[in-house]
């Protein structure tokens, strides 16, 4: 509830703003906004239901991948792309779901990770249809695609808001929801759920496809924001700087990956005009927030409040 | 004894860790409404116990009854909704969840709504008022949006026997839920023991061996994960092995 006024502001801001803005940095909240959202949906596992998914780029990846290969190699419609993108990506996550929601703790970051690689390996790999290290360019403008009646940066901005603000509703009901209530009670103890009746894995499952589906909405609005995919979006450093936005931010909260997601996007875009070694920079990030706010900037600010 | 009107029955349960027979062929039954005592030493298996009839472990040999139907190889949440509850030893709750929370988690467990995503937990009213009414009759009300983690160790056991009283159930597991108290606080939870639903059976562990008499009119003493004695209080503790291998034990 605390959130509320926070919240409010930053969205007359972001509604409001980007108009006076230079192109750059309208462009540099449109993927501000894209990785909130997949950071969020990575929280619904990670800080909602306890489950450190280290594979979750990949089903940004695989959703920016159908949507790249449909609209390029077979010339797909817009709707076809965008249905088909999200999809084959929530169908992923069922799959894989059903494999991971069994295991936890270490065994379920193995297996993530594994599977996040096993992703990676394919699109590197599997030339033919993903172009391998090249990637696929050429995925249609927005605009055109789609048919809008406006074009150029501000307008992409403001479609990925409205699919921002969407998507970030849905998950603020989910998790006030019963469901999400459930998933808060196997974060905090597992053991205990099981013994109140709850078929703890069957929550984990439907919590893995959900964060599955929100992280393809991402990786769609991404293909088109981008033009251009390639398997640096889907490798282990994808999934990592995903991990931190979360954790840096706030994770068991949404304003949190949010605020995770705003800072990272804009230290790697800023830091990469001045050094190479943005890795290095990002670890050290993630040990100054470990030892620095351990439950996030979000849920620091709010400790203060709350105590002054 | 009567076994057909039972709601639990079990028959030579067993369960070994390795080489150590932590529950060796035990027999017990418990009649709607029983209140039952399950004392022993320190080891003798009596968590153990409670682990295979809840479903947290599986029994090696034996069958457990509840309320007519064979559940020896159902799972723990299987168990909950065919009327088991429990509680633990260790205090197993939410805590980083405030205590309402808690208790709307613990009230939706058996409810349909369990998979309701179209709206906050806090808008279904009956939900809501049956954990209200629950933090009521627990005296928890005061601290309902305290998180669970910072409340007294006396009323967290509190909410750990509330918890396990959300979902109505028919059989009531109770693991030392005064251990640790004070003797205020142990009143207290006496107390609201004494007023449980008389419809439940309850089955208590507790080491005080005045609380378990006072409480239970049936008594089963384990001993290194036999059943020792089973049978009214007043036979029990007339028993001389008993007497000598465990009241002696526990006088220390
Ligand atoms: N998961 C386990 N693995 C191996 N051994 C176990 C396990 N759980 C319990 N034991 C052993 O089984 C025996 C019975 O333990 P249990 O916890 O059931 O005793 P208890 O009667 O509840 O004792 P207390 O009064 O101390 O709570 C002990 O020797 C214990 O060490
Ligand atoms: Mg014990």
């Amino acid at each position: 509830m605390k959130a509320v006024p926070f919240v409010a502001v930053i969205l007359v801001m972001l509604i409001a703003g980007p108009p006076f803005l230079a192109s750059y940095w309208v462009g540099l909240l449109t993927q501000m906004l894209i990785f909130a959202l997949l950071a969020m949906s990575l929280d619904v596992l990670l800080g909602y239901t306890g489950l450190p998914s280290l594979g979750h780029a990949g089903f940004f990846g695989v959703a920016a991948y159908a949507v790249a290969v449909l609209s390029t190699t077979y010339h797909a419609g817009f709707w076809t792309c965008v249905m088909s993108g999200i999809l084959i990506g929530t169908l992923l996550s069922t799959l894989l779901g059903l494999l991971v929601s069994h295991v936890r703790d270490v065994y379920f970051l193995m297996i993530t990770l594994a599977s996040g690689m096993v992703l990676w390996g394919l699109s590197y790999r599997w030339i033919p249809v993903t172009g391998g290290d090249n990637g696929i360019s050429g995925i249609p403008r927005l605009d055109a695609h789609a048919g809008l009646p406006f074009a150029g940066p501000v307008a992409f901005y403001y479609v990925t808001l409205l699919v921002f603000v969407v998507s970030a509703s849905l998950l603020a009901l989910l998790v006030s929801s019963p469901f999400g209530f459930t998933l808060r009670g196997i974060r905090e103890n597992e053991l205990r759920m099981k013994s109140l009746g709850f078929n703890t894995w069957l929550h984990c499952w439907v919590s893995y496809i959900i964060a599955g589906a929100f992280a393809s909405v991402s990786g769609v609005v991404w293909a088109y924001y981008n033009g251009f995919v390639s398997p640096t979006y889907l490798d282990l450093t994808a999934s990592s700087e995903l991990f931190l936005m979360v954790t840096l931010g706030g994770p068991g909260t949404l304003v949190g990956p949010v605020i995770g997601a705003g800072a990272i996007v804009l230290l790697k875009n800023v830091i990469s005009a001045y050094t190479q070694r943005w890795p290095l920079i990002l670890g050290t990030f993630y040990i100054i927030t470990m030892f620095g706010a351990p439950q996030g900037l979000w849920n620091l600010g709010r400790r203060r409040r709350a105590s002054s | 004894m009567e076994t057909s009107s039972a709601c639990l029955v079990l028959e030579g349960v067993s369960r070994h860790f390795g080489g150590l027979k932590a529950v060796d062929n035990v027999n017990l039954t418990l009649q709607p409404g029983e209140r039952h005592a399950l004392i022993g030493p320190n080891g003798a298996g009596k968590t153990t116990l409670f682990n295979v009839i809840s479903g947290e472990l599986r029994a090696d040999a034996g069958t457990i009854t509840l309320n007519g139907a064979d559940v020896t190889r159902l799972a723990a949440h299987q168990r909950a909704a065919r009327g088991i509850a429990r509680t633990f030893q260790i205090t197993k709750l939410f805590p980083n969840l405030t205590v309402i929370e808690n208790m709307l988690v613990a009230c939706e467990a058996l409810d349909r709504r369990r998979f309701t995503m179209h709206r906050p937990l806090s808008s279904c009213a009956d939900l809501v008022e049956r954990a209200t009414n629950l933090l009521d009759e627990y005296r928890l009300s005061p601290f309902r949006r305290e998180l669970a983690r910072n409340l007294s160790y006396g009323d967290q056991r509190k909410l750990e026997v509330a918890l396990s009283m959300a979902g109505r159930p028919r059989v009531l597991l109770l693991d030392e839920p005064m251990a640790g108290l004070s003797s205020g606080e142990r009143d207290v939870m006496q107390a609201l023991l004494r007023q449980l639903d008389p419809s439940i059976a309850v089955l208590l562990i507790e080491h005080d061996i005045d609380v378990a008499f006072g409480f239970a009119e049936r008594i089963t003493v384990l001993y290194q994960g036999r059943v020792l004695t089973e049978g009214p209080k007043e036979m029990v503790s007339a028993n001389r092995s008993v007497q000598e291998s465990y009241l002696g034990l526990l006088v220390e």
